[in-house]
């Protein structure tokens, strides 16, 4: 595998990780923008207009646009999250020249307003999808609970009243604000042919033009709020906790990746054994997330609203302990064992590479192999995941209930 | 396509199947057990799905704690789970960690502890995923249509009840892994950077002298009937339609694929397109072929705001009876490519390879080689697609809603004794 990069002069970053023996090619457009850099006003545009990318531009229609990703045999979507909008393809390889073409191209999309209004309506009824579906938003709420005022805390899919209020100028006015070239990275993974891939670029996207854009990067306080959101008909209880932890650009995000396998893996960790093992919950999990500045812990338990009480408090004693007498030399051993495989099994697939790799360039500016990514998490010792756990304790939390319970008592 | 497959059947009945993918540094294998939740004794619902728990609470000469701790140092990729048919157990490792996986999960078949003091525990593990399953609307949804498809035990949801659960010994599962865990008719599939001759003597010499017992007979109860409504104040209308297909052993399962496949793969399709893309009524809209041994049928799926359910109803039935006049060359040249793209594919996925082969054995009792479909998906025509809609039109169709309003059905799409 051979990493390779560069820059067109309107700022667009090319990068690719180059496997001469895949049997495809994954290539995706990794926008800088998401929910962090909306405005209450226009909360949701960055979701929206991930969906209106896919409505066509001067030179195709929507239905063309559909029907050629299908012509190429991809496999193609798209995403948004707080920081990024990403826009993917996998296909094989002689259809590279095809699908850099069409992604570029919906890159500048038209917007047209009939679009817009009838997409409008797949947006509420998105919505109103996670609305009934556990956790019932209890992610976005407790992210609001946790960042407060700080963008961060913005919802990726907004409300039903934002979205209904967006108009189509908003968001001509936020693509033109956000989709400048140099916010943008196109990446590439597999069998890439990487020459023709930065002479396509320069054809495609060498034309767009380059205008400033910002993103508030200011790391707000954290708040260690505790709500209790009830939904009557709902039969099971989520609890959700957020505390800060290392950012993107963090050498600590090793420590604290393996830390969160140790306390919430979904299998062998100390939350398993404690919760989910005996039957306690359903599920009880710890992942950690890296934002641009900021990083998260977030803990997870789905169980009985019956048990709630005394499973939040277990939870609680479980990271007390946890601060208090850290982590020993085999529970470390074996969370590296076991992120090392599951790291390298992953790399077997060009498309899984293409987010590593594209999410890492936009997030940091750097590109870091399988191995040596394996080495990274190898090379962690009990000093730093203990020096992790004093920077970031996981205590210190915004908690979020939602399920049939009107009241919960805090452990805190 | 040059990767290499073998099998092989132990005396004792189990059979090995594995597929040669030198390019990978992978390895991923997969246990299908006869012990699926059709044979769950009529009072005992819920049985099977318990056991899988329980044969995972210790094993050999591990207890449930040293289980984990080998996988995990292993750095195993696992799952397991329970269907009609089968109680399976998969995973995927860096090949050289192969065989010590294997050995674990021979024990986890062969010698569980099943240990009576964790019973309760596993029974509450249970309660969880009953309770779990409740609030996944659209899960229920599809497995109320699966239940109006076909007769119980084969639409039967693994889980069982609260109160069939609550009724469980651990005597029952130590008598039903006495008689269900055994290699006749079970699969073991391999998949990655393997060797034959070294795979099959460490199968033989973990699965060899395993003793064969006998897969029981199922006793076929009713279908639920033609409209299934669920009330529930929820923000969407959750909608399955299913009507009678063909089985994957089928002779024309790629014709009914084909068909399907014009209907619901890719973002041209035309219900993404009909329903979702020109009417803009639900974000998720899908239809796919399910198959059992020997009876399949097509379960379709929309999420729908509760006011615009009826008309996603309406033209998702229309679409499917549009069906019948035919599907045109664009859309079946589209569906190729796609197909035949995504079988490429799956040789960078040995987990993906090891389901395929395992699945395949239960249906067809062989392997389809990537190069075997493919040239099936090649000789798919627009008129042999036609023909087959043309004598097999959908029709009879099935309804399960979830949702704050009861859905009134188009008139003459349902026959009663389908």
């Amino acid at each position: 595998m051979e990493f390779r990069q560069t820059t067109l002069n309107n700022g667009l970053e090319i990068v690719a990780e180059v496997n001469p023996n895949a049997h495809s090619l994954a290539l995706a457009f990794f926008v800088k923008t998401g929910a962090r850099d909306e405005t209450p006003e226009i909360a949701g545009v960055s979701h929206f207009l991930e969906h209106m990318v896919f409505k066509g531009t001067p030179r195709r229609s929507a239905e063309d646009v559909n029907r050629q990703l299908d012509e190429m045999g991809s496999q193609a979507n798209a995403f948004t999250s707080e920081e990024q909008t990403v826009y993917y393809a996998v296909v094989l390889p002689e259809q590279q020249q095809n699908v850099v073409d069409l992604l570029a191209d919906i890159m500048r999309p038209s917007l047209r307003v009939e679009d817009f209004e009838t997409e409008k309506q797949v947006i509420l009824e998105e919505i109103m999808k996670y609305d009934d579906q556990p956790p019932f938003g209890g992610h976005e709420k407790c992210m609001a609970a946790f960042f407060g005022d700080h963008p961060l805390g913005n919802s990726v899919l907004g409300t039903i009243d934002t979205v209904k209020a967006l108009t189509a100028a908003q968001m001509m006015e936020y693509f033109k604000g956000r989709y400048s070239p140099h916010n943008i990275a196109l990446v590439a993974s597999g069998n890439v042919d990487w020459d023709a891939l930065v002479k396509q670029a320069e054809e495609c996207c060498g034309n767009w033009e380059r205008f400033e854009t910002s993103r508030d990067l200011s790391v707000g306080p954290a708040h260690q709020e505790f709500k209790v959101i009830t939904k009557e008909n709902a039969t099971q209880q989520y609890l959700i906790q957020l505390a800060a932890a290392p950012a993107a650009a963090d050498e600590d995000r090793y420590a604290a990746r393996l830390l969160s396998v140790i306390l919430g893996d979904d299998c062998g960790s100390r939350l398993y054994w404690d919760l989910v093992d005996p039957g306690l919950s359903e599920f009880a999990s710890t992942d950690s997330y890296e934002f641009q500045g900021t990083g998260i812990y977030m803990n997870y338990i789905c169980c009985g609203p019956d048990q709630a009480e005394q499973n939040l408090a277990k939870l609680a004693e479980i990271v007390a302990e946890l601060e208090k007498d850290g982590v020993t030399q085999k529970e470390l051993d074996q969370s590296k064992n076991k992120v090392c495989s599951h790291v390298v099994l992953r790399s077997e697939s060009p498309a899984s590479r293409l987010f590593s790799v594209g999410s890492s360039w936009i997030q940091r500016g750097s590109y870091r192999s399988v191995a040596d990514g394996v080495k990274a998490y190898r090379n962690v010792d009990l000093k730093e995941i203990h020096a992790v756990l004093e920077k970031y304790p996981i205590s210190k939390c915004a908690t979020l209930a939602i399920g049939p319970l009107d009241q919960l008592k805090s452990p805190y | 396509m040059s990767s290499k497959i073998r099998s092989h059947v132990l005396s004792n009945g189990l059979t090995l199947v594995a597929e040669q993918m030198p390019w990978l540094q992978s390895a991923a294998f997969s246990v299908l057990l006869p012990a699926g939740s059709s044979y769950d004794p009529q009072n005992k619902r819920g049985l099977g799905n318990l056991l899988c728990d329980m044969v995972q609470r210790g094993c050999g000469d591990r207890d449930s704690r040293q289980y984990v701790e080998d996988l995990d140092n292993l750095g195993v990729a696992r799952g397991s789970g329970i269907t009609n048919a089968h109680t399976s157990f998969g995973g995927a490792v860096l090949a050289d960690n192969l065989f010590p996986t294997l050995s674990i999960f021979a024990d986890v078949v062969r010698n569980p502890h099943l240990p009576e003091a964790q019973f309760e525990e596993g029974q509450m593990v249970c309660y969880q995923e009953l309770r779990a399953l409740e609030d996944d609307l659209g899960q229920q949804t599809m497995i109320g249509l699966r239940r109006q498809m076909y007769p119980d035990p084969y639409g039967r949801a693994a889980l069982g009840n609260m109160e069939s659960v609550a009724a469980l010994t651990p005597q029952d599962a130590q008598q039903h892994f006495e008689k269900l865990y055994q290699p006749s008719g079970t699969i073991l599939s391999v998949a990655g950077n393997i060797d034959w001759d070294q795979l099959l003597e460490q199968v033989e010499s973990l699965f060899g002298d395993w003793k064969a017992g006998q897969v029981p007979q199922v006793e076929l109860g009713e279908k639920l009937s033609i409209y299934e409504h669920t009330q529930f104040d929820s923000q969407q209308t959750h909608l399955g339609i299913g009507f009678p297909g063909v089985p994957y052993s089928h002779p024309d399962y790629f014709r009914q694929r084909g068909a399907i496949g014009v209907m619901s793969d890719g973002m041209a399709s035309r219900l993404f397109s009909e329903v979702r893309e020109k009417r803009g009524l639900c974000y998720t809209v899908y239809a796919s072929c399910h198959t059992l041994l020997d009876q399949g049928s097509v379960l379709c799926y929309s999420g729908t705001s509760a006011d615009r359910a009826q008309e996603t109803l309406d033209v998702m039935i229309e679409q499917l009876q549009l069906l019948a006049e035919g599907i045109h060359e664009p859309e079946l040249k589209r569906l190729k490519t796609r197909i035949k793209s995504a079988l490429v594919m799956q040789q960078e996925s040995s987990s993906s390879r090891a389901s395929s082969i395992a699945a395949d054995w239960y249906y067809l009792n062989r392997v389809r080689t990537l190069d075997e479909v493919n040239d099936i998906i090649d000789g798919l025509s627009c008129e042999g697609i036609n023909e087959y809609l043309k004598e097999n039109p959908p029709s009879n169709f099935r309804v399960t809603t979830t949702g704050s309003k009861k859905l009134e059905m188009p008139v003459g799409i349902s026959a009663d004794n389908a």
